[in-house]
């Protein structure tokens, strides 16, 4: 026994040390290749990935089925959208202050608002559980969507072009390269203050309430809480992963908050395996390449991704992530 | 004057046309052992999700220690001392038994909003959970997950959840249920330690355990209370014989 659980975690290591060396060569390596598209498209799987890894954090860790993530990762997005167009206009935002193309202020903003957004739907959504829960979040998302598609003064349905990325301090993140490694460090620094958060004395509440709710009430926990701030730091991380697209498209628009896009979300996090942490970051990189090539072949894509899915989440209980470790438990 | 740990008055819960709790009335001393019998359905479970919280009266009072908690939620009724441990075994089935007993202690060392330190490097935290391991005998068991448990093992554990607080006030719903001799006897021995420091709400279909154990019991009969008093009122009572143990010797 103790030596299975030994060979299970060099298998763990080896495959996360790999990853790890991968996403740090990718750009050398690709630009070696002369495939400097590369670089771009895996930013955007890191993008993905941190809002899968969010993600996961309240349906993997807390049972909470959302499927309104979305609007968090869009509400990222048009924070810094709202900011760097008033800045680009010289117009005043709201309560008398000034847009910026400052990623050191308009980033935090981005985060902010997406998680006192996430504060407010859950102590909503929060009140219902199982599939009352799942629809009140898709219910919330889509209202968010047609509020966005009715903001006319930031381009509607068309959305909000942004004229460059944000300033970084000394990085020059219009840089493909250097954006791309601002996004791997953002990835990175996400994941291990999850990490951090499932292991912690707030992990295990999160843990036990998605388990057995009544029990943990029994034993003296105000559940509602602690699923309550769970979601809210997902949603946190959502408006990071939003800030860094809007930055990377250099565009905004509500598509980013339509339910399709949280089931795309929810799909990374499945593939990849749900309630681990690494887990939908492979996820992210899967469906995205199989959107890519897949794509390139036929626009109905979708009709293989399905099949793939089911036999994933049949076969492997901890999805890609689970096939490749072996590892059963968290 | 009495101390009543537990003040039960004019307890009334309906579903439907079913009185499942029938006008009840009932006090626990501090520190000793109370009985709940009763045939299957006359509400005994029902009576604990009331007392707990989990279920909300349609009418009466329930004081502990004095204090009205009829409309209290279930986590702060935890808190102020009452544990309860489960009829049909409610454990963290993909959890080991230490992050179990874990959860349990956790939650009566304030707040759990802790993000960042690892729950398993709180000094405090670990010794409370191990000494609670070691009281419900499933120390040897600490990494194992909680779904690979033996059923009688599992039983322990829910005990030893609910014990691992240091409830004021214990809800046993038929903790012996399915343990078989060698179980229900180290059960007893643990409930009969805790007399005297834990009140408990014994509810329990093993005759011998309960006479042995308890320091009164009530009999509980389609929601109503038909008698409390010690195990020889009890057993001498004419009509709780008719009404339970009889029923009890037609069955078998
Ligand atoms: N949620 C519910 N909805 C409707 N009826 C219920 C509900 N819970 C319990 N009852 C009914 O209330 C009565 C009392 O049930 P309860 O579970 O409290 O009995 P019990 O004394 O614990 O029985 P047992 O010895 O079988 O555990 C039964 O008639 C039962 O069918
Ligand atoms: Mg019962």
């Amino acid at each position: 026994m103790p030596f299975d659980a030994s060979r299970f975690r060099t298998r763990t290591g080896v495959l996360l040390i790999t990853g790890l060396l991968f996403l740090l060569l990718l750009p050398p390596v690709s630009s070696v290749m002369n495939e400097s598209y590369l670089v771009s498209f895996f930013s955007r799987i890191l993008i993905y990935a941190l809002a899968a890894v969010s993600l996961d954090l309240i349906i993997g860790y807390g049972g909470m089925v959302s499927l309104g993530h979305a609007a968090f990762f869009g509400i990222g997005a048009y924070g810094v959208g709202f900011l760097t167009f008033h800045f680009q206009e010289s117009t005043l935002f709201i309560f008398g202050f000034e847009g910026t193309d400052n990623a050191l202020i308009s980033w935090p903003f981005a985060i902010v608002f997406s998680a006192a957004l996430a504060a407010i739907i859950g102590a909503l959504s929060l009140r219902t559980s199982g599939i009352y829960f799942i629809m009140i979040t898709l219910a919330f998302s889509q209202m968010f969507y047609y509020l966005f598609v009715s903001l006319e003064a930031y381009g509607g349905d068309d959305g909000l072009s942004l004229w460059s990325r944000n300033r970084l301090g000394p990085l020059d993140i219009s840089n493909d390269t250097v954006f791309y490694y601002v996004c791997l460090v953002s990835l990175l620094v996400f994941l291990f203050i999850s990490w951090r958060l499932v292991h912690s004395r707030f992990g295990r509440v999160v843990r036990g309430t998605r388990e057995n709710e009544l029990r943990m009430q029994t034993l003296g926990y105000a559940t509602y809480r602690y699923k309550l701030v769970c979601f809210t730091i997902a949603g946190a991380g959502a408006g990071l992963a939003g800030a860094l697209l809007a930055n990377q498209n250099e565009f905004v628009s509500p598509g980013l908050m339509h339910w399709t896009h949280s089931g795309e979300i929810l799909v990374m996090v499945l593939l990849g395996g749900m309630g681990t942490l690494f887990g939908p970051v492979l996820g992210a990189m899967a469906f995205l390449l199989m959107e890519e090539v897949l794509a390139a072949w036929t626009e109905h894509w979708m009709v293989f991704l399905g099949p793939f899915l089911i036999i994933v989440v049949l076969f492997a209980k901890k999805g890609l992530y689970g096939l490749l470790t072996g590892e059963r438990h968290e | 004057m009495n101390d009543y740990v537990l003040q039960v008055s004019q307890l009334q819960k309906s579903f439907g046309a079913v009185k499942a709790t029938n006008n009840l009335s009932l006090e626990i001393e501090r520190g000793q052992v109370h009985a709940l019998i009763g045939p299957n359905g006359a509400g005994k479970t029902t009576l604990i999700k009331q007392l707990c919280g989990e279920l909300i009266p349609d009418s009466g009072t329930i004081l502990f220690n004095n204090k009205n908690i009829t409309a209290f939620p279930m986590p702060k009724r935890a808190l102020l001392g009452m544990g309860r441990s489960f009829q049909v075994t409610s454990v963290f089935q993909q959890l080991t038994v230490k992050e179990n007993i874990a959860l349990a202690v956790q939650a009566h060392h304030g707040h759990s909003f802790h993000f960042w330190k690892p729950a398993s490097k709180e000094e405090t935290l670990e010794q409370a959970t191990m000494q609670a391991m070691q009281r419900c005998g499933l120390l040897a068991r600490a990494d194992t997950i909680a779904s690979s448990l033996s059923h009688g093992e599992m039983r322990q554990l829910d005990v030893g959840m609910a014990l691992a607080g240091k409830p004021e006030l214990l809800l046993l719903d038929e903790p012996m249920a399915g343990m078989g001799s060698g179980g229900s006897l180290k059960m007893t021995e643990l409930i009969q330690e805790l007399k005297g420091n834990t009140s408990v709400l014994l509810i329990e279909h093993d005759m011998q355990a309960v006479f042995s154990l308890a320091d009164r019991i009530t009999v509980l009969v389609y929601g109503e209370a038909i008698a409390t008093g010690t195990a020889e009122e009890i057993q001498n009572n004419p009509q709780v014989q008719r009404a339970y143990l009889g029923d009890e010797q037609d069955n078998a």
